[in-house]
């Protein structure tokens, strides 16, 4: 029998740690450059912009827009297939970043672009929580 | 504009007849191409200095490409440049400038997979190629049970949004190409081996009416996944003068990856960027152009990489795809995939040098649909994921 766990951050990538490790509060990070201000995410050790490496955290209040998204209906990934059909889309969060994520708590068919979001989190194992986005 | 070079040009080709593989290795799949594809051109393996290769058929090295031992060719020149679906292109562009600059004579380009014997779900399916390397990128992405036709679909929804393009417009991409592969009988046989649910021409209701896979994408906006290969030669000006076939001159190559950014636009491929480099050197303008050769992954890919390589203008694609433009006998320009394309011929996970082969029938006037009076081609692959990671290799060639 097959894993068919819903697969879940690692904590030993050095970039991402400090972003999981904010989950287990409930808070969403990301980073601002001390140097040239831009927001950075993914994060980095570094600045994709100006070069420097003196880069700060802030927590997201984590409210944002739909940019776009997907119904998924079909996946060959076993822990997602009970889940059809559900949502992915990029969420523009109003401080700056985009990033991947699910539209949960409404009808799929619901969900539009440029509808307004806000962060939910869905606690898992080991206390890191899935910061997930349901309408505003 | 540059004066137009014809340094290097495609004299061999051969394509593996089957989708369905059961007995071949990839590696055996590529030295049957190999040799079909020398035996085109009039060549031989003694012949053969330069191997590009994207590592599908496994290694005995980490790092040494494995090709030249297996088919018994001593070279100079080696390439493993492995960008997913537009490879073939990068290394078509690799080849050119290493035979430009007196370093190769004759390049040979190689692909075989068994994609779908191993099970795996590309198009309509599942999950890419995913490593056990924690990267900071993976470990963000990777929970929220995206697949690789949901993240295509993204780039479709975006697109609809701002530019009012419908499901309609992008199914006659899939009515058009898939004309092309019921003229074409090793598409018939593909779709048959495959048990396609029909192997005729479809309509554009077909397509709107096939079942969602990722909204907006239906399963008819999706490539099929099969096995496959096959084999380019690449070779100098003054080789290919004495080869069997006439020659197919690349005329100019460009090559380009687009990653995700925080207020990017979505819609916009790497194409936009390897179309002008490409048209560039080959001094050749997109409104001159026969045919295109475009990555069918999907619909969507399709139509966004036509409008970044400037065939019409941004947001534009839906309506220039309508009324059957892009059929092999259409009045206007340019005809798509007349091969029946990935959508409906072959698929085998990196179809870039299918794009090449198809070309280059084209410009012999060997084609299944072939496009009368055709004199210019443009291939453009695309790999990886449309919405989030993808590369673009594109390369103009044009009739002796």
């Amino acid at each position: 029998m097959a894993d068919v766990r819903r697969p879940l951050p690692r904590l030993d990538e050095p970039d991402t740690q400090p972003f999981w490790e904010a989950t287990k509060q409930h808070e969403l990070r990301y980073q601002v450059c001390d140097d040239c201000s831009s927001v950075v995410f993914f994060p980095r050790r570094h600045c994709p912009h100006c070069m420097g490496f003196r880069l700060s955290w802030r927590t997201s209040a984590g409210e944002g827009t739909v940019y776009t998204f997907t119904i998924i209906r079909q996946t060959g990934h076993p822990a997602f297939r009970p889940l059809v059909p559900y949502v992915v889309a990029w969420i523009d969060l109003d401080e700056g970043f985009r990033m991947v994520s699910n539209v949960v708590g409404v009808d799929a068919e619901q969900v539009r672009i440029g509808q307004r979001v806000r962060v939910t989190w869905e606690d898992q194992e080991g206390g890191i929580a899935l910061p997930v986005f349901t309408p505003a | 504009m540059p004066s137009q070079t014809r340094d290097a040009a495609i004299v061999g080709i051969h394509e593996y007849p089957l989708r369905r593989i059961e007995e071949l290795s990839s590696l055996q799949i590529k030295a049957e191409c190999a040799i079909r594809a020398l035996q085109d051109a009039g060549l031989a393996w003694k012949d053969v200095d330069a191997v590009y290769e994207c590592g599908e058929g496994g290694g005995v090295l980490s790092g040494i490409p494995s090709t030249p031992e297996y088919f018994g060719v001593e070279v100079g020149v080696t390439d493993t440049t492995m960008v997913g679906g537009s490879s073939f292109e990068f290394q078509a562009a690799h080849a050119k400038r290493a035979i430009a600059a007196g370093k190769a004579r004759v390049a040979l380009l190689t692909y075989g997979s068994t994609l779908r014997r191993d099970g795996a779900r590309l198009g309509a399916g599942g999950r890419s190629f995913a490593g056990d390397v924690a990267h900071p990128v993976s470990n963000l992405e990777e929970f929220w049970g995206l697949t690789l036709a949901g993240d295509y679909a993204m780039v479709a929804q975006r697109h609809m949004h701002d530019f009012g393009t419908t499901s309609d417009q992008l199914a006659e991409i899939s009515v058009a190409t898939r004309l092309h592969a019921t003229r074409n009988p090793q598409a018939v046989r593909a779709m048959t081996d495959l048990a396609f649910q029909g192997t005729g021409e479809i309509t554009v209701e077909d397509v709107v009416t096939s079942r969602m896979i990722a909204d907006p994408l239906h399963l008819l906006d999706c490539c099929m996944i099969s096995d496959g290969g096959g084999a380019a030669v690449i070779a100098a000006a003054e080789v290919a003068r004495d080869c069997r076939q006439p020659p197919v001159w690349l005329l100019g190559g460009g090559e380009a990856v687009k990653s995700p950014e925080n207020g990017g636009d979505i819609t916009v491929t790497a194409a936009a960027r390897s179309g002008p480099s490409a048209f560039g050197e080959a001094g050749v303008r997109p409104d001159e152009i026969d045919l295109c050769l475009l990555y069918d992954s999907f619909t969507i890919t399709v139509l966004t990489v036509l409008e970044d390589l400037g065939l019409c203008r941004k947001g534009e694609g839906g309506s220039f795809v309508q009324g059957g433009r892009l059929r092999f006998d259409s009045p206007e320009k340019p005809a798509l995939n007349t091969d029946g394309g990935g959508l409906s011929s072959n698929h085998p996970g990196m179809r870039g040098l299918f794009l090449l082969i198809e070309a280059t029938r084209q410009l012999r006037g060997q084609s299944t649909s072939q496009v009368e009076g055709a004199r210019l081609a443009v291939a453009s692959g695309l790999g990886g994921r449309l919405g989030s990671r993808h590369s673009a290799g594109t390369i103009v060639l044009a009739k002796d």
